[in-house]
This record gives C-alpha cells, structure tokens and sequence, in this order.
C-alpha cells in the first residue's frame, strides 16, 4: 500500500480502519466468551463425573470417604490416560482448554502426551524422563509450597 | 443427591472457567497454570478458605487441580497433629499418593501400548 492516496481511496481506507478497529474489538470479547462457555461446561462436566465416582464410592461400593475420594480420582486419572493415548483427549483439550486442563485430567494428560511422544527417545530417559515435563515443576511446586505450610502449622498451629 | 452433582457442576465449571480467562489473557502455558493451580489451592486451603468450598461443592472442588493443592495441606495438616514436626515432610504426599501413583502407572501403561499420532 502506498502512503499516498486520492481522497476518495483515503475514506475507503478510513472505513476499513475503522471496520478493522470493530473487528478487534469486538472479536477477542467473543472469542472470550465461547472459551470460557467451553471450559466451563466441559469442566463442571468432569466434575460430575467426580461427583458420581464419589458417591458411587461412598455408596454401593462402602468405602470410606478418603477411600472414595481416591477411587475417584484413580479412575479419572486412569481414564484420561486410557483417552489420550487413543487421541481422544487432545480433541477435548482443543475445544475446552482449561475445561480439560484444570481438573486432574490436565495432571494426567499433561504426563501421558510427553511421555508417549518421547518414548522412542528411549524407555529411561525418554518415556520415564518425559512423563515429567510438566508434571514434574507440579510436584515441585506443590510439594515445596505444602512442606512450607506445614513447617509454618507445626511450629504455629492454627 | 441431586444438588451435591448441581454444586460439583457449578463450582468446578466456574474453577475451569476463571482458568480459561486466565489462559486468554496472559497467554500462559500450560505447565505455568497447572503449577499456579496448585499453589493457588495450597494457599487457599493455608488460610481456610478451601476446605469450606470442598465440603460445599465436594467433586467441584476437588477435582480442579487446586484441589490437589488443598489434598497437599490437609495431608500436611493431619501428620503434623498426629506425628508433629516431621509430618511437614510425609503428610503432602501421602495424601496425594493415589494421584501421583496412579497418573505415574496409567502413564507409563498408555506410552507403552500407544503410539503417538501425527498432528492432522
């Protein structure tokens, strides 16, 4: 484009300036709008699931609430798996994002997919190693932040 | 029964959604959410403000990875009453146990049986 222009090519330039300026604002918002609509369906959708493992747990299958809440998060984490390696979980992920990231999916997605992708990198190094990528700066985080808690609770309880 | 799904559904979907802002706004990484998640819910459950929530919304709360966060404290919390000091060091992980476990086995299974596909 050319900086210099007729009168009449500068007013369609300014018309499609400010179409271009409607376009930005307008569509972020939008786009705004249907992720956080996915990842909110698709998330409270896992939960659910949650919810049923759980009450399943606690009711036909008696056990107690710590062991409910561990058959729950088990099968969700074995089911990711099992979703991901057949390459169901990443069509998930694209349409719901944090929907399927933010549950305990996301921990079990996020150790599957590196650790397949770098299997022919060897069983140690690749697939053992891998399996951590993202999972790993987790248990980092989580672990350190959760000793400091309870150093701060063994010395000051509250 | 009914209403425990209703909570689960409302909580944890508004969890994922604040995420999803979240992810669009700062364009974070992945790893960097997951890691924010965590230490977000072990901050929460710390001040005693995530334990009311789980045993409001139950799954809703647990489920979303601060929930993980949350499991990390209350582990922490209860080996310190029961053990003292060391508890800070084994309480974290024993009660988050069954979800590293399990996502380390069930892991390492699927890479085994599956490969990985092309990106169509």
């Amino acid at each position: 484009m050319s900086e210099k222009q007729s009168p009449s090519s500068s007013a369609h330039q300014a018309q499609l300036e400010r179409y271009r300026q409607l376009v930005d604002r307008l569509s972020p918002k939008s786009k705004l709008g249907q992720g956080v609509f996915r990842a909110f369906w698709v998330g409270g959708a896992i939960c659910c699931l949650g919810q049923a493992l759980l009450e399943l747990g606690r009711g036909p299958l008696g056990m107690t609430n710590t062991a409910a809440s561990t058959f729950c998060s088990t099968v969700l984490v074995a089911l990711t798996a099992l979703l991901t390696g057949l390459g169901v979980f990443d069509k998930i992920g694209q349409y719901a994002g944090a929907g399927a990231f933010v549950p305990i999916s996301g921990f079990a997605n996020a150790m599957v997919s590196p650790a397949m992708e770098f299997r022919r990198e060897g069983l140690v190094l690749g697939l053992g190693g891998k399996l951590f990528t993202i999972a790993g700066p987790v248990l980092v985080w989580g672990i350190s932040a959760s000793v400091i808690v309870g150093v701060l609770y063994a010395l000051f309880p509250w | 029964m009914f209403w425990s799904f209703v909570k689960a559904f409302l909580v944890g979907g508004a969890i994922c959604a604040i995420g999803e802002v979240l992810v669009l706004k700062t364009r974070l990484t992945p790893a960097r959410i997951l890691v924010g998640c965590i230490v977000l819910g072990v901050i929460l459950s710390a001040v005693g403000l995530y334990g009311p929530l789980a045993d409001f919304a139950g799954a809703g709360a647990t489920v979303p990875l601060t929930g993980f966060g949350h499991a990390l404290v209350t582990g922490v919390k209860r080996a310190v009453d029961e053990i003292g000091f060391m508890g800070a060091f084994t309480g974290g992980l024993t009660s988050t146990a069954a979800g590293i476990a399990a996502a380390v086995f069930f892991g390492t299974m699927m890479a085994l049986l599956f490969k990985p596909r092309g990106k169509e």
